[in-house]
């Protein structure tokens, strides 16, 4: 059975010696499935018992059991409560992951998103009920519009990437409107895969751009691709090396040259704000993860929020809803005709990842302009203090300062049998989250450190320590040592291929499990 | 500043360890004339109490569910949410770990993602399931983008009792995509026939029960009229825990459930962020939008879980992927899994008793006043009534007297009249004899 096979401790061979009668080990607590601790007819809630009325359910009442296992609370409780200990999160410490800006997420927020009165707001309530949470919008709006300097933002986008789609679907809807709809999109290589899933998803076909030795857009390449059926390009600034494309200016005025539109991927605005200004640099359309740049937690794989703010020349095509000044308070346009403008359409059920803004608002106003610019500058002053510690050390791959992420590649581990992966897996053992790892694709076993401004010196220092140690032990030959890592975490490096080969992607009653055999 | 462990000792040598002459040294790729040079225009940083005192004041301006007998439905539902689920989800290895791509320290979010998979299995009635979608109606596109690849026809059929953002989020991707989108009109009073508007170019077919108006449908008619022509039948719900008493899609012969999970464990939030669910039966695993944690073992051989399939999205397929997304719903979905978790079998099926049973008596006592009709022969936990008067001005009177009575259709039908007079009703176990009480004697007094 599955549960015994679980608690049976590392078999022999394992990292650790000396097993135990439970397969527990001190604090690192075994845990089977909920399903697997089922007590029919046990409950973690207690509910009345409902009225005996005649029921309208018609001919579709539920035939059959459901599944579910029945557990009460203090089980519940211990179950999830032992699981949360095999994740590190940044609660836990250092988690340099590239690309992602790993910060604090300050609790104050979490507080404010479950006040009553927003928390407890339905979507549909008539408008005069909900005017302070328009205030509310409105006010992000006006921070958002400011850091940028933007001149509207789409507030709907539920993730980056479905900002990402928000804001190509505004070029498509802008072009079409003049009849004129293009067919190609520009993509640096360097770029996120969504970049590219997302300009499929609205239609185009991708072109692939180079980078240049310096970690940047070849601007010659890019010049050689700009022609009539070119919609735009999708550039992320500061880029995925973690570089300020100090060409944009000339981008920009390239595509829109062509009559194109410049989409920006704003990952990392987190090195930016109060430096420079998107809106000044050319830019028609940029998404914003709030769930980086503005702290709201990343839950382990979302739910993030993707505000897309767009110039002049897109506003008039984002999408449904968003809030308006009128005669009587702030109203929302939900259907089109009820404002100006031409919106290509709704993404998103009801009005956005509102309890996302209220932590952005959070989180802005307790930084202010001031922090908010030190929030960048500690950001990449952080960054370039890992870079400079580690240059001689690791291999980086690109001269000059960087922005607000560190990019290694692999050429220091040549001939020492230890690769990419073997390294960051060693991280974990020495307590860190590891590094992005082989991503950007433009060098060669990519190590993409992004430390972000909440990281303490002390704490800098302690990782340098053991990234150094680790790249010596690299060299002096310790391959299998790499290879067996990490010895010390809840699951040892699981077997991803057999994972997709062999799908199983539930549970099982065991009895449905032989029966599938 | 509270969250900025740098000192301005620790900047300084920094700055020397670099070897740059000041932070704007680092900040020299930026082109000098776009720089700024001093503060943005927006206020200073404020303290936490400050903060609090601004939000909270926003936050008194609103009337919100929990301080007024509220009836409101149409895809966001107000239900109990168990303590124990918000000090869970808060704990920060939950909180504020990144999506699991690193398997061996990510078990914990990895096992919740695994248990979610398999209880959306469950009470949909399918096969197996993503790891969230953004929520419903993103979730019902990206089915229909999924039918549309599955079947390699591109013509979605949509009935007239689908939640309109749901419907418009489709007409997006259609627009942009160049699919085709066939919908029903809005049929409040019931009746649809959606079987001869499938045709051989049909992908699919799409219907919610229980739909916008809050009718109940048999699918295995549609089903089986779908499979006829090879279209695939996609289930739309918006209201999940519905499932606890009623037939699940699955065993009606749908292909792809798609769904709203905010019922359990997630505040309504004004709208989001929700959770999406998508389930669908084996043969179309592959095909599926989104992560999928999969069960697997580590090199002692013991059982483990990772991130799996992820050869059909964007990190690995760029603009071959089966669609876009990459950060999806998974805090809300672990609260969706701890509640569930909490309500087992016998409470998760009480609770969807509890809602029916409510809504039996509230649909019941509403028709007793002159001038209210409902129009539902079937329902769970919301229906539909006519007024004699416009709905958007009744809700507005309701207000007034503290009371958020439902939903008027011109809310997303604001051009037609025949709907104009049409309220949708929900109840759940949160609303008490008294609010029922609040509701009926408010509109014998507005009517």
């Amino acid at each position: 059975m599955m549960a015994e096979k679980m608690r049976s401790g590392p078999a022999a061979g394992g990292a650790v010696t000396g097993g135990t009668i439970t397969g527990h080990r001190g604090l690192q607590l075994e845990e089977p499935l909920i399903f697997e601790q089922d007590s029919p007819g046990a409950t973690g809630v207690d509910l009345p018992q409902p009225a005996a009325v005649a029921e309208r359910l018609g001919e579709l009442k539920r035939q059959g059991p459901i599944g579910l296992p029945g557990l009460s609370e203090p089980q519940v409780v211990r179950h999830y409560t032992r699981i949360s200990q095999k994740n590190y999160g940044i609660d836990s410490g250092f988690y340099p992951l590239g690309s992602c800006t790993m910060k604090h997420n300050p609790r104050i927020n979490e507080k404010l998103a479950r006040l009553p009165g927003l928390g407890d707001l339905h979507p549909l309530q008539p408008q005069s009920t909900t005017q302070g949470m328009f205030e509310l919008m409105d006010t992000l709006v006006h921070w958002l519009k400011t850091i940028t300097g933007m001149p509207a933002v789409a507030m709907s986008p539920a993730a980056g990437a479905h900002g990402e789609l928000c804001g190509m679907m505004c070029i498509r809807a802008a072009h079409e409107a003049t009849g004129d709809p293009r067919k190609k999109v520009l993509v640096p290589e360097s770029a996120h895969g969504t970049n590219p899933a997302t300009a499929a998803a609205c239609g185009y076909a991708v072109e692939s751009i180079p980078a240049n030795d310096r970690g940047r857009v070849d601007l010659s390449a890019f010049k050689e691709k700009l022609a009539d059926d070119v919609a735009g390009i999708m550039l992320t600034n500061p880029n995925t090396c973690g570089l300020f494309e100090n060409d944009i200016i000339d981008i920009a005025d390239a595509i829109h040259g062509i009559g194109g539109f410049f989409y920006c991927d704003g990952a990392n605005l987190n090195a930016i704000m109060g430096k420079a200004r998107p809106g000044d640099l050319g830019v028609d359309c940029m998404h914003i993860n709030l769930h980086k740049t503005f702290s709201t937690p990343h839950g382990g794989g979302g739910p993030g929020a993707g505000p897309v703010v767009l110039s002049e020349a897109l506003a008039p095509f984002a999408p449904l809803p968003y809030v308006i000044h009128g005669d009587a308070g702030f109203r929302l346009v939900e259907h089109e005709g009820q404002s100006g403008g031409q919106p290509f359409g709704r993404l998103k059920g009801f009005h956005g990842q509102v309890g996302m803004f209220i932590r952005a608002l959070a989180y802005m106003m307790s930084h202010g302009a001031d922090g908010l610019r030190q929030v960048s500058e500690d950001a990449v002053l952080n960054a370039n203090y890992l870079l400079a510690q580690l240059k001689d050390t690791l291999s980086a791959s690109f001269d000059g300062p960087c922005m607000h992420e560190a990019l290694f590649d692999d050429h220091f581990l040549k001939d020492t049998g230890v690769t990419t992966l073997d390294f960051a897996k060693a991280m974990i053992d020495e307590g860190f989250h590891p590094m992005t790892m082989y991503f950007p694709l433009v060098v060669h076993g990519a190590m993409l450190m992004e430390p972000t401004e909440t990281e303490s010196k002390a704490s800098l220092d302690e990782y340098i320590n053991a990234v150094k140690g680790l790249a010596a032990q690299a060299r002096s030959g310790a391959v299998d040592a790499f290879h067996a890592a990490p010895r010390f975490t809840p699951r040892r490096r699981l077997d991803e291929t057999s994972a997709a080969r062999h799908p199983v992607l539930r549970w099982r009653p065991p009895q449905e499990e032989v029966a599938a055999e | 500043m509270r969250y900025l462990p740098l000192t301005d000792e620790d900047r300084r040598r920094m700055l020397a360890a670099i070897g740059a002459s000041s932070i704007d040294d680092l900040y020299r790729d930026i082109p000098e004339k776009v720089r700024l040079g001093g503060l943005l225009d927006l206020p200073g940083h404020a303290g936490e109490l400050e903060v609090e005192r601004a939000i909270t004041a926003m936050a008194a301006r609103n009337l919100g569910t929990g301080a007024a007998p509220a009836f409101l439905g149409a895809g966001a539902y107000r239900h109990h949410i168990p303590a124990s689920v918000d000090y869970l989800i808060q704990r920060g290895e939950f909180l504020t770990a990144y999506t699991p791509y690193q398997p061996e320290v990510s078990q914990g979010t990895l096992q919740a993602l695994f248990e979610f998979q398999t209880q959306v299995a469950a009470i949909t009635g399918m096969a197996a399931a993503n790891a969230s979608m953004y929520d419903g109606a993103t979730s019902a596109a990206e089915a229909v983008m999924m039918a549309n690849r599955v079947t390699r026809k591109s013509r979605a059929v949509v009935s007239g009792g689908l939640h309109p953002h749901y419907r418009e989020v489709m007409a997006t991707h259609a627009r942009f995509l160049g699919f085709d989108l066939v919908a029903a009109d809005p049929g409040p009073a019931g009746g649809e026939d959606l079987i001869p508007m499938i045709d051989d170019q049909t992908s699919c077919v799409v219907i919610q029960s229980p739909d916008l108006f809050g009718r109940l449908h048999d699918l295995r008619p549609i089903a089986a009229a779908c499979h006829e022509k090879g279209a695939l039948l996609i289930a739309v719900v918006t209201e999940i825990v519905s499932l606890g008493v009623v037939e699940s899609p699955g065993a009606m012969g749908a292909d792809i459930v798609a769904a709203e999970g905010q019922s359990l464990g997630v505040p309504l939030s004004f709208g989001g962020p929700h959770v999406g669910l998508l389930a669908t039966r084996d043969r179309y695993l592959r095909q599926m939008p989104g992560r999928v944690a999969g069960q697997t073992e580590d090199v002692d051989g013991r059982r483990g879980w990772v991130l799996t399939l992820s050869t059909r999205e964007q990190h690995i397929r760029r603009e071959k992927a089966t669609s876009n997304i990459c950060t999806n719903s998974g805090l809300c979905a672990l609260a969706f899994t701890i509640h569930m978790a909490l309500l087992g079998e016998e409470g998760f099926v009480r609770l969807a008793r509890l809602n029916h049973a409510a809504a039996v008596t509230l649909a019941g006592r509403l028709a007793e006043i002159g001038g209210v009709e409902v129009l539902n022969d079937t329902f769970f936990n919301e229906f539909t009534i006519r007024l004699p008067k416009p709905a958007a001005v009744v809700v507005e009177a309701l207000a007034e007297k503290g009371i958020l009575g439902g939903v008027p259709l011109s809310r997303f039908y604001p051009d037609d009249d025949d709907l104009s007079n049409l309220m949708i009703v929900a109840v759940t176990e949160v609303n008490t004899g008294s609010d029922m009480d609040a509701l009926a004697s408010a509109l014998r007094e507005i009517l």
